[in-house]
């Protein structure tokens, strides 16, 4: 599935959309975002955008988390588990 | 078990139920304390067992993991690996949220290899079954060799379970929850060499984290630290592998123990948070909630409030007429009972304000409150989690002040403490509500929109745009390398435990009374004496300029007015009046602006005073009408002018005049330096703003 090189991260998911964390390596927070529940290989379902566009609202590890915006565009999701 | 009372810590996540455990088992029986050196909120309380043991128990911030990201979240560690820390347990209670496994067996499994003796809580079991889902208790217990006791606090049942299993002393957990890897054990090796009696995770810990243990022996934590740099063990890669590896292991154990019903794919929490999070519904009720809130408090707290009005009136009469006329009964009454009678008028409305809070915290609400506002916020250089300490400034900024330690990133939560007191806290309504009744007309506006609450809301929103807008200057000021995070659990939307909220309310009260308690009492006294004496009853030299006649204050109690004029505090408000007269003040209105430093709230107990109002009554209704009939000295103007009142209202707005909020301050933030910084930029912002509105109005 080499469609393309470039790599999606959470921030490209539209609402209701799942993927598959791959790699937190871009995220300078990764530690806090691993705690969290974060971590490669767990699904993550975006499930809303607040009022202004940020922040954001995922599922992951059976919960509800919100983060920025800023930190899902380093968070690198499986694009072969995108499913609407 | 030793002669000492044993303690048990209670640890977990935020939104685990853990409070509520607390105050199941504690009831009433608890106090809230300081850490020595940082002060965190630690709540500590007593109850026995069924043997007649008495335990005591600390109930911990709730923390995602063991490393520690926020102030609130150090003090876990603290406690929990320094044995020697005055709460260090003897036992660990770990309570974890059935409804929220994965992410709650995290800490659990720091825990646990610790190797302290520790038992399992699991809440919110209740959940999990109306999902449909069902739990392994017996599976999981097995994989954490620790005793897993499901504890539902709603309906206080597994609370006796609880007990009787603290009754023996409890092993720590038989086994290692996550082994180190293979790459540390000859670092693991070499430290339990030295120290054979800890657990390889806990001298891991001493290792990475150096500068958090500063009560460790220094050779210890040097030796630690030349050793894990020897083997080559690193603390933000350790920490990111023993996650991962826990977090394989919790997936592992939840395959078999957990069977999760997903035929329920919308359940209560989406659909609320469709409504309450919408981009337009969403902010509708968040301001509609606020204002029910805020006309909430106003009116609820309206009926004891005028109670405790008119029960310290009826005391110092009493006292008056009974205890014999003298220094004596002149102190009780115009000092203590003046300022006791100051301070608890204000419990209501912090009970109030306090209780809406924690009914919003219990349901999941503020956690949305911050989603909704963080972009917004953070345009102002501070933090969706500012919210709360700004909200709770509505009442008062000390416990306010306290509730920013959340906010993990030092410079949003530094900016959040500074501009919180420029919310219009309770204090100042006392104040607004006497000047508004002075200068602004009865009348309204459209014929339904008081204007007199109208000028009281604009009061409200000259604080709140006020923050904001310093918040925006600071945040340009201060620089920092720390990156801003935002990370917050949206917890499900669940009803409030009524029980925690009255606790949470009475709790508030207390603390309070007690903080500021003491400080408005002593200021009440110092001003007394202040105003009973001056110069010349201790045989100062007084010239004959500075002895006032009578016809300067109004009314007929002349012998009193004439004392106060040629009290310390009369000279003092003389002093001032050259520097205050351009805003559109009086010499007596110096006096109150002084003492007001202490607490804004003794101003009307000042005017009180000053006006010579029977003595010690404090009856607005009197004070005001004193206040009103003042005229200029040789003319028939009225002093209190609509300048004159809504400059003062100004300065009461912005000024720094609360000593207990510059105490937490400089405890909050470990220096005089940003007290200091408060005082100076808010009283300076008052000063012109006075100025400005003084001379456009004038």
């Amino acid at each position: 599935m080499n469609l393309n090189k470039q790599s999606v991260h959470l921030s490209d998911l539209k609402p209701g959309q799942k993927g598959i964390i791959k790699d937190l390596s871009a995220c300078p927070d990764a530690s806090a975002l691993m705690e969290m529940g974060c971590i490669p290989g767990e699904a993550i379902t975006m499930v809303a955008r607040a009022p202004l566009g940020d922040p954001i609202t995922v599922k992951v590890s059976g919960y509800r988390l919100s983060l920025r915006k800023q930190q899902a565009r380093e968070i690198a999701i499986q694009e072969a588990a995108l499913v609407s | 078990m030793g002669k000492q009372e044993p303690k048990i810590a209670l640890v977990g996540n935020p939104n685990c139920g853990k409070s509520s455990i607390f105050n199941a088992l504690t009831g009433l029986n608890q106090k809230i304390g300081n850490y020595p050196g940082v002060t965190v909120d630690k709540k500590t309380g007593h109850f026995s067992l069924d043997n007649g043991q008495f335990v005591k128990i600390t109930d911990l911030p709730g923390t995602y993991s063991i490393y520690p990201k926020s102030q609130d979240e150090e003090i876990v560690y603290d406690v929990l690996l320094d044995p020697q820390h005055p709460e260090h347990p003897d036992t660990l209670v770990v309570v974890v949220d059935a409804s929220n496994l994965k992410r709650n067996l995290l800490l659990c499994s720091q825990v646990l290899d610790l190797q302290m003796p520790t038992l399992v809580v699991l809440s919110m079991t209740d959940i999990v079954e109306r999902e449909g889902s069902s739990l392994d208790i017996a599976l999981l217990k097995e994989e954490l060799g620790v005793p897993v006791i499901p504890v539902n606090a709603r309906k206080q049942s597994g609370l006796q379970e609880l007990k009787r299993a603290l009754e023996n002393p409890v092993a720590p957990s038989s086994q290692v929850f996550c082994p180190a890897s293979k790459k540390y054990q000859s670092f693991i090796d070499a430290a339990q060499e030295v120290y054979p009696k800890e657990s390889p995770y806990l001298l891991m810990q001493y290792a990475i984290n150096p500068k958090s243990f500063h009560y460790l022996p220094a050779e210890k934590l040097t030796f630690l630290q030349a050793l894990a740099e020897q083997h080559g063990l690193k603390q933000s890669q350790f920490q990111a592998e023993e996650t991962l590896q826990r977090y394989q292991r919790i997936n592992r154990i939840l395959q078999q123990a957990l069977q999760l019903n997903t035929t329920l794919n919308e359940n209560l929490t989406d659909k609320l948070d469709r409504l309450l999070t919408h981009r337009f519904w969403g902010y509708v009720i968040l301001v509609g909630i606020l204002f029910a809130i805020f006309q909430a408090i106003f009116t609820l707290a309206a009926y004891p409030m005028d109670l405790v009005e008119s029960g310290t009136s009826l005391l110092s009469e009493w006292l008056l007429n009974t205890l014999p006329a003298g220094w004596g009964t002149d102190l009780l009454v115009n000092g203590v009972i003046a300022g006791v009678g100051g301070v608890v008028i204000f419990i209501p409305q912090i009970a109030i304000l306090f209780g809406f809070l924690t009914i919003m915290e219990e349901t999941g609400y503020m956690a949305r409150v911050s989603y909704l506002t963080d972009r917004l916020m953070r345009s102002a250089g501070l933090n969706g989690k500012s919210v709360i300490p700004l909200m709770s400034g509505l009442a008062c900024a000390i416990p306010a002040v306290m509730a920013a330690r959340n906010i993990g990133n030092w410079k949003e939560r530094l900016i959040t403490i500074l501009v919180t007191p420029l919310m219009s806290c309770s204090a100042r309504l006392p104040v607004y509500t006497i000047l508004i009744s002075l200068v602004i007309p009865n009348n309204y506006v459209l014929g339904f929109i008081s204007l007199q609450g109208l000028t009281l809301l604009g009061l409200y929103l000259l604080g709140l745009v006020t923050a904001m807008a310093v918040a925006f200057v600071l945040s340009r000021l201060i620089r920092t390398a720390e990156r801003s995070l935002f990370l917050l659990e949206m917890p499900i939307y669940r009803p409030p435990r009524w029980r925690n909220v009255l606790l949470t309310m009475y709790e508030k009260a207390k603390i309070f009374t007690l903080e500021a308690g003491k400080v408005i009492l002593v200021i009440s006294i110092i001003l007394w004496f202040l105003a009973s004496y001056g110069p010349q009853d201790i045989g100062w030299e007084v010239g004959p300029k500075a002895q006032t006649e009578a016809q300067d204050i109004p009314g007929q109690t002349t012998a009193e007015a004439v004392q106060l004029r040629n009290s310390f505090a009369g000279h003092f408000g003389k002093v001032i009046e050259p520097a205050i007269a351009p805003l559109g003040f009086d010499w007596k209105m110096g006096i109150a602006l002084i003492t007001s430093f202490a607490a804004r709230e003794v101003f009307v107990g000042t005017m009180a005073t000053i006006y010579s109002v029977e003595a010690g009554d404090e009856d607005v209704e009197t004070v005001r009408e004193r206040m009103q009939a003042d005229t200029k000295p040789g003319t028939d103007q009225p002093v209190y002018t609509l300048a004159t009142g809504l400059s003062l209202m100004v300065f009461f707005a912005f000024a720094m005049q609360c000593m207990s909020t510059l105490a937490i301050v400089r405890r909050e933030t470990k220096s005089w330096k940003w007290p200091m910084v408060q005082l100076v930029y808010m009283t300076g912002l008052a000063y012109v703003a006075s100025l400005i509105t003084y001379q456009l109005m004038a």
